[in-house]
């Protein structure tokens, strides 16, 4: 069974279009690999094998009769539990929406349905999505697979570690700050935010609706394309999304090319704060680049430097404004009705005990952004900001045809390391937070194991407002050069430490 | 710009949170250090720089307004944490006051 869990998920869906592995073979092997490691990983919030079992069992019924099936139909996928998804409890890593079944599927859940793939459960989150390492889901906190004593990344960091733990071939998230990017970074996996309006926010737990943007989760280039042009396109259940063509990202991916193009490196992104092993592995995966064809320069955009600032105002205000549904009136948790107790009361003692410490924080931080006599000092300005960094965009794109930079400083701290210093914990968005704000689209892509702590590293590639095939191409490139150079992808280093890979002799 | 327990006390009311005298003491210090790390923000654009409050420019559109199936009473009572007579029930409005 372990070459199913070790395989590609379009190998997967060719194996299961062929006829070679059933679906249900495929979802069994994901479903036993689930109940062997996830004790240690704790990837999942929940888990649902029945479900699982007879979506499989109809992909191969649909099969069997000859009907046409997708590239991806019978494949596993896992689920952030952000994504609405009827049938199923969705929390958003919150006590104050413990064991609540949404009534509708959110788009992006409808469109994975309808592509025939296979819903293995719900991955685990920072709450509401506010963090960078899932320490502040108000569950419990995911482990890495390559260090369990170091945090997955977050807030998906339960897709990534899903992905990196091999329990999932493909994983969705949404990144509101570097959620996708950041996450995929420190598990040596492939992420990506796709411009923002490109894919559909409808029926996703908002956090900071003008930033929130859902994306795929792979471990391979290809497959993440694959998922992003299942997920992508114009809904009409979102005012935000974009009613244009989405880029052929399958394409680009197979493309793998960078001849010919013009990428700068972000001279701001570097330098003290980041860890010696992301920067050299950075710099040899320019190199890889330059190699493939693709001309190098630096770029400075010298208005990022306000940009987590910026997104530091900007975010909690949204926040705060989008969190007031959390009520206790129509669905969710309530407290303290005891007859006497008035709405605002109850609602007051439910938030408090609903909430946990950073969503408080953010709330009040919106709050106070927000009010009469600071909005123009705080808010306002951060919005000006913004316009510096989008501007700033603006110029590098005038002249390179993408932006790389690390996606993250420092490889995966530890467990516990940054929890009581909130400021620490929000410079791991250092580098992803940019793109939120000009809502560009950006990916991250393994480059490597930093040698002073072995962890995986990653690059990141920002690209223009609906070039999102551009954020494939450099990354598919990358993932050509760097596969030739250790034979394999870089989780493929993961999975040779796999006992029965060692004594049995997998692949 | 030190943020008070007693200021950080009025925004939880703002927002509706009771915050324990402990969370209080706990948040105060800390909220005071972030505004204090993004209020660089606050010296960065003048009055030329145009405020952005979205990725993409956006505009208005507009549909037929049509009927078009909805959820049901049912499935929207489904999740509420009480009910009465196929409606939300919620605990008293009025404060003592009124």
């Amino acid at each position: 069974m372990s070459e199913l869990l070790h395989a590609s998920a379009v190998e997967l869906g060719q194996l299961i279009a062929s006829g070679a592995a059933s679906s249900r073979e495929v979802v069994q092997a994901h479903l036993d690999r689930i109940d062997a490691v996830d004790a240690d990983v704790r990837a999942f919030l929940h888990v649902d094998a029945e479900r699982a079992l007879v979506a499989a069992d109809a992909v191969d019924s649909k099969r069997a009769a000859g009907d046409p099936l997708g590239p991806l139909a019978g494949v596993p996928i896992a689920i952030k539990d952000l994504f609405c998804m009827t049938g199923a409890p969705t929390t958003a890593g919150s006590r104050i929406l413990e064991g609540w079944h949404p009534p509708y599927n959110a788009t992006v859940t409808q469109r994975v349905l309808d592509a025939d793939l296979v819903v293995l459960g719900k991955t685990n989150l920072d709450e509401f999505a506010m963090g960078s390492s899932t320490e502040n889901s108000g569950f419990f906190t995911t482990h890495n697979p390559w260090d369990h004593d170091r945090i997955p990344g977050g807030s998906g960091g339960g897709s990534a570690a899903a992905l990196a733990a091999f329990e999932t071939p493909l994983a969705l998230g949404t990144d509101t700050g570097g959620s996708i990017r950041q996450p995929a970074s420190v598990t040596g996996t492939v992420g990506v935010k796709p411009t923002y309006g490109g894919t559909s926010r409808y029926g996703v737990v908002a956090m900071a609706s003008s930033l929130d943007q859902p994306g795929p989760c792979a471990r391979t280039v290809l497959d993440s394309a694959l998922l992003h042009a299942v997920i992508a396109g114009w809904d009409r259940m979102d005012s935000t999304s974009i009613d244009a063509p989405v880029p052929d990202v399958v394409a680009a991916a197979r493309q793998a090319d960078v001849r010919g193009m013009k990428l700068g490196v972000v001279k701001e992104f570097g330098g003290e704060g980041y860890a010696p092993g992301v920067e050299q592995r950075f710099r040899e995966a320019v190199d890889a680049l330059a190699e493939r064809g693709a001309e190098i320069v630096e770029v400075s955009c010298p208005n990022f430097r306000y940009a987590l600032g910026a997104y530091y105002l900007i975010m909690p205000s949204e926040v705060s404004s989008n969190l007031a549904r959390f009520d206790a009136m129509r669905y969710g948790l309530r407290l303290g009705d005891d007859g006497t107790a008035s709405a605002e009361e109850v609602m007051a003692r439910t938030r408090d005990a609903g909430f946990g410490a950073e969503v408080k924080r953010r709330i009040i931080i919106g709050t106070y952004a927000l009010s009469s006599g600071y909005y123009d000092a705080y808010y306002g300005s951060a919005q000006k900001a913004r316009t510096l960094i989008a501007r700033d965009f603006d110029a590098a794109f005038a002249t390179v045809d993408a932006l790389v930079s690390p996606s993250t400083p420092t490889t995966a701290f530890r467990i516990g390391e940054r929890t009581d210093d909130p400021l620490a914990m929000y410079a791991a968005d250092l580098c992803t937070i940019p793109s939120n704000m000009a809502g560009n689209a950006a990916g991250s892509f393994p480059c490597g194991l930093a040698p002073e702590d072995g962890l995986p590293v990653g690059l990141q590639v920002m690209a223009p407002v609906l070039a999102d095939d551009r954020v494939y191409r450099v990354g598919a490139a990358l993932e050509a050069a760097l596969s030739e150079r250790w034979g394999g992808l870089l989780t493929d280093q993961l999975w040779a430490r796999e006992p029965a890979v060692q004594n049995g002799g997998v692949r | 710009m030190a943020l008070t327990t007693h200021e950080v006390a009025r925004l939880a009311a703002l927002a509706r949170i009771a915050l324990s005298p402990d969370e209080l003491a706990m948040l105060a210090p800390q909220l005071d250090v972030i505004l204090d790390a993004v209020a660089q923000v606050t010296e960065v654009a003048g009055d030329d720089v145009p405020p952005m409050s979205h990725a993409l420019a956006l505009t208005n559109v507009f549909r037929a307004d049509e009927v078009r199936p909805s959820l049901t009473a049912q499935a929207v009572l489904a999740g509420a944490p009480s009910v009465e007579d196929d409606r939300f029930r919620v605990p008293r409005i009025l404060g003592d006051e009124q």
